[in-house]
């Protein structure tokens, strides 16, 4: 860390080469994380309240939290621990549903270049599919201190929602719990529409991924795949036919 | 056995996360990866996006408000807590209006 007060010259922020004001980054990090730190308020505070449901106290609901960061790996976890699974049964079961994960990182992989190997371990640990999308929707490359400005808040909401979701039941009505329930889906359509509105290969990706999407969740046969599975199929088909289509329009 | 739960659950997810993350830090130069990978997070959200958001409140109509108000502000390129918050006020706005009829 460092403590030198650095001056904002205006210029200078904008330009790659440059070494990034460290305040700055971690503020826009933080500002950008604001939204995500809200939607996870509630989704969290309803998953609180199902583990408590199961028996967890607020405490444990909250561990679980900390050290996992993924709706629903967790929602699906909870389910499994309630029910006695097997280990294996519970290690597969995260692997399916957060295997997007994997390429989120990859994508993300390349915008962090000079970002040396423990730093990545540390930003790996919080890439989920909100903060991805915001440090990938970013016109610059996102710097270290961004990543985290834009990580810690919403894992410190994440966690608290659920400890006080599990604490406090029903503490929020239900009109309120429903109408947050949409934050983050909205978030999402606040990132793909801009690009897709100006490029017209996002824009094709966008629709083919749409109408996989529909086709797996309500086709016979196709839609008892699980949703983890669903969203990499259809995330791995759009992107390849996108690739496929126009190759070197869009740069990674 | 609680806790072994937990740290199977967290081990796997953090794997799957910082595996690419850390063995992939040259630049990919094959332009079709590259650009499959660029299309990545719009393919992903879109498909994360259609069609759970209907299942994400308590009625189809209000998540059809929600998804409405953010399509148009997210077109118009409003900042992410405005089209958010936004899609948050049609649901409640949409819920209490169902709940007159």
């Amino acid at each position: 860390m460092r403590h030198t007060k650095t001056e904002q010259t205006s210029k200078e922020k904008h330009t790659k080469t440059n070494r990034p004001d460290l305040r700055q980054e971690i503020r826009e990090g933080f500002v950008g994380s604001l939204p995500i730190a809200a939607g996870y308020f509630s989704v969290s505070f309803s998953f609180g309240i199902l583990a408590a449901k199961e028996g967890l106290s607020p405490l444990l609901a909250g561990l679980i939290s900390i050290t996992n960061v993924t709706s629903a790996g967790q929602f699906a976890g909870l389910t499994l621990i309630a029910e006695h699974a097997g280990l294996l049964e519970l290690i597969l079961t995260q692997l399916v549903i957060n295997l997007r994960y994997g390429l989120m990182s990859l994508s993300l992989s390349q915008r962090l270049f000079g970002i040396g190997t423990f730093r990545r371990l540390a930003i790996a640990f919080a890439n989920t599919d909100e903060i991805f999308a915001v440090a990938v929707s970013r016109k610059e490359q996102p710097s270290f201190p961004y990543m985290m400005g834009l990580e810690i808040f919403p894992v410190l909401s994440w966690t608290a929602g659920t400890i006080i979701g599990a604490a406090s039941g029903q503490l929020l009505p239900a009109s309120v719990l429903s109408a947050l329930g949409v934050a983050l889906y909205g978030m999402f359509v606040a990132i793909v529409l801009p690009p897709a509105r100006e490029q017209h290969p996002v824009r094709i990706v966008v629709l083919i991924a749409l109408l996989l999407s529909l086709l797996f969740s309500y086709a016979p046969v196709l839609n008892g795949i699980s949703s983890g599975f669903k969203i990499i199929i259809c995330t791995v088909a759009a992107s390849a036919l996108g690739a496929a289509l126009f190759p070197e329009k869009q740069e990674a | 056995m609680i806790y072994t739960y937990i740290a199977a659950m967290a081990i796997t997810t953090y794997l799957i996360r910082m595996l690419p993350l850390v063995l992939f830090q040259k630049k990919i130069e094959n332009p079709f990866i590259r650009s499959f990978l660029g299309y990545v997070p719009y393919a992903c959200l879109t498909a994360m996006t259609i069609p759970s958001i209907f299942y994400s409140t308590s009625s189809f109509l209000s998540a059809l408000a929600g998804l409405a108000i953010a399509a148009l502000l997210g077109w118009q390129k409003k900042s992410l807590p405005v089209v958010a918050g936004a899609a948050c006020i049609a649901v409640f706005v949409t819920e209490r209006i169902l709940a007159l009829f």
